[in-house]
């Protein structure tokens, strides 16, 4: 009996048991699916993360006040920004901005309202700092910022909102009682989690300071380094700078300043993206421990008749090798044939967003799932017939 | 005298252990030749099947020894075994055992898949076969489809099939009605003047007396032994009704 008979045998095997067939697919395919596609989606959105966090641009480090409340000892200055341009002690930096933030402007035009998300007052590197480049009109000046006019560039959002139809260049616009014109609408961003980074404004820092914060404490500093390799030196200039001007201690291990950089947020939200992804790999593993054993248990239903079946070959004469051979391609076609679909039903699912977050493939999540699923269909398809195949043709044929 | 066909001396089989202990086999002894046909009868659980089981390779006894065509059958290898099994011996069982969700051509062609016949010449033979004990135009039926007498049938064409020199047949005819057994018991009178060894077990004592020798069991040992014709001569059915239509022709030898 050749192979390709014993092929033959097989199919007409799997064709007279159609819904066994079916079910051990189905649940080949979707364990294997399951875990191609939850890993994807862990990655897709450590992925967008990532991105999102590299378009904040990795090559800016962020001074934040440590201390909360403004208390003077604490406290951010425009001078300690002024400091920190100092082509001597600070070679790495290529700009500095100091960023004053409200998030409880309102801005109103021709009697409608909108309250702007995050109201920023800033220098004019601001926009190459924290790439936000502006999409028409223009950004303002250091002549602007030294004279305190009250001009605006606004965000996709607001532009949105509150001039809808109407090109809201050079319109003048009411903000804490003082009016703003407005010179730039920003490019529209992604957003970053659940702020929308649309929604936003930036004036001059001495305009908002006057109109809105006050000549208090700066919010943060937006330090730019001359590249993305010089964004640790940078940071160790920036503290060496601010310890001095705040008179820190070299030997003191607090700080009255955070210090913030994207490559190191980028580093932690990584991790966790990794963690999420681990979780719902631990999740899809657990769907094809599940779906295997469903198969199993399909199989340890059927061995009962396939134990009979196998008898009655061996009494017709079949040698144990060719039983064998013909169940474990059996076992083999299912679990190939189910991880096949199943891996194609979950590159097609990838193609679509899931909860948001658009699935991207991870080679090895394939090939660790479809190994799974077809050892565990050759285990405990083959298992049985092996067994089987080693009894007496009549204990065989007495199996209960 | 040519070397026996069957030959099994003081076959025990003891199933069971302590209390629950059957002996269903208590020291067989008997030797079958070339061309006999020998009818098997007794009680039910006289110990017919197992005795039956054993002659066809598919159990083994717990004592005893047992010789087919001279070869002790114990030191056969799995190999060895299914050659002979599927070459030597054609086995009919009381049960039928067909295999479920398979038509009945392809069940009778199993044996000869395994005997490496090609597709072709399988499917022939099959449809001979089937139409030897009648049921040409059940082919294509699965097994749940079919009656008993006629799954019966299709066991016995399975059986016929492979035209093996040694036929074992467990109440091949249990389910059938006169006419249906009168014509499974031609065609193993064709057999029998064909040169083939029979060994059929029986419930009805017309089947019975067409065989060419009688064996009673009782309780797992033979009581009597008669022979009713000669093994030389054709059986009793054949010489009965005019020159037999040869259904099989003769391929094997013993
Ligand atoms: N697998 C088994 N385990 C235990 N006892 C068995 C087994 N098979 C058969 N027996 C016992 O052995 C005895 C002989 O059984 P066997 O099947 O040979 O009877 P039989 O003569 O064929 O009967 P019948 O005419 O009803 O078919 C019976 O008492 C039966 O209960
Ligand atoms: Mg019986």
């Amino acid at each position: 009996m050749n192979f390709f008979e014993v092929v033959r045998f097989s199919l007409r095997g799997l064709n007279a048991n159609k819904l066994r067939s079916a079910l051990t697919m189905l649940g080949i395919l979707i364990g294997v699916a399951a875990v191609i596609l939850l890993v994807a989606v862990g990655n897709g959105s450590a992925k967008t993360i990532s991105d999102r966090i590299e378009a904040l641009g990795t090559n800016t480090i962020t001074v934040m006040s440590a201390g909360r409340g403004g208390s003077s000892s604490t406290a951010l200055t425009r001078d300690m920004a002024d400091a920190l341009i100092d082509p001597e002690l600070a070679p790495d930096v290529k700009s500095v901005s100091p960023v004053v933030s409200s998030s409880s402007a309102t801005m109103t035009y021709e009697g409608t309202d909108h309250s702007v998300a995050t109201f920023v007052g800033t220098t004019p590197t601001w926009f190459a700092a924290s790439t936000t480049p502006v999409g028409r009109g223009s950004a303002f000046t250091s002549d602007d910022v030294d004279q305190g006019r009250r001009v605006v560039v606004i965000g996709k959002t607001v532009a949105e909102e509150l001039f809808p139809g109407v090109d809201p260049l050079d319109k003048q616009v009411t903000v804490g009682g003082a009016l703003f014109t407005i010179v730039g609408v920003l490019d529209e961003k992604s957003s970053t989690g659940f702020n929308d980074g649309n929604d936003t404004a930036v004036a001059p820092l001495t305009a908002v300071q006057q109109v809105l914060t006050g000549y208090g404490a700066l919010t943060s500093i937006i330090v730019e380094a001359a590249n993305p390799d010089k964004v640790d030196a940078a940071q160790a200039e920036v503290s060496t700078i601010l310890n001095q001007k705040l008179d820190v201690s070299s030997s003191s291990t607090s700080t009255p300043y955070r210090i913030q950089n994207a490559s190191s947020l980028l580093e932690t939200q990584t991790e966790t993206a990794d963690t999420f992804t681990t979780l719902l790999g631990a999740v899809a593993a657990i769907s094809l421990l599940v779906g295997g054993i469903g198969i199993t248990n399909i199989m340890l239903v059927t061995v009962t008749e396939r134990t009979r079946e196998i008898g009655i070959r061996k009494a017709l004469g079949a040698p144990r090798r060719v039983i064998l051979t013909q169940f474990l391609i059996e076992a083999t076609l299912l679990s190939v044939l189910g991880g096949g679909l199943g891996v194609a039903a979950a590159l097609i699912g990838a193609q679509f967003q899931i909860v948001g977050v658009q699935p991207v493939i991870v080679p090895s999540s394939i090939g660790l799932a479809v190994g799974v699923s077809v050892a565990i269909g050759l285990f405990f398809g083959g298992l049985p017939a092996a067994r089987a195949a080693r009894l007496r043709p009549i204990d065989a044929l007495r199996y209960e | 005298m040519s070397r026996p066909v069957l030959q099994v001396t003081d076959l025990k089989k003891i199933y069971g252990t302590g209390e629950a202990t059957v002996h269903a086999l208590s020291g067989a002894t008997m030797t079958v030749h070339r061309g006999d046909y020998v009818a098997i009868m007794g009680s039910s659980g006289s110990g017919k099947s197992t005795l039956m089981n054993i002659l066809g390779a598919l159990d083994i006894p717990t004592s005893g020894s047992y010789l087919l065509d001279g070869v002790d059958v114990s030191r056969l290898s799995d190999g060895q075994l299914a050659l002979a099994r599927n070459r030597l011996i054609g086995f009919i069982f009381q049960a039928f055992n067909l295999i479920p969700r398979t038509t009945a051509v392809a069940n009778v062609e199993l044996p000869l898949a395994y005997a490496g016949v090609k597709p072709k010449e399988r499917r022939r033979r099959a449809m001979e076969a089937l139409d030897v004990v009648g049921l040409a135009d059940r082919a294509g039926h699965e097994p749940n489809q079919l009656s008993g007498g006629q799954q019966q049938r299709v066991a016995v064409a399975r059986a016929l099939v492979t035209e093996p020199a040694l036929l074992l047949a467990d109440e091949p005819t249990g389910n059938l009605d006169s006419k249906s057994t009168d014509d499974v018991l031609q065609v193993f009178d064709d057999l029998s003047a064909a040169g083939r060894t029979i060994v059929i077990i029986t419930h009805e004592d017309e089947v019975g007396a067409r065989a060419k020798r009688l064996i009673r069991l009782v309780d797992g040992a033979i009581v009597t032994d008669v022979r009713q014709s000669p093994i030389h001569l054709p059986p009793v059915g054949a010489i009965r009704r005019s020159a037999g239509r040869a259904v099989v022709a003769g391929r094997h030898s013993l």
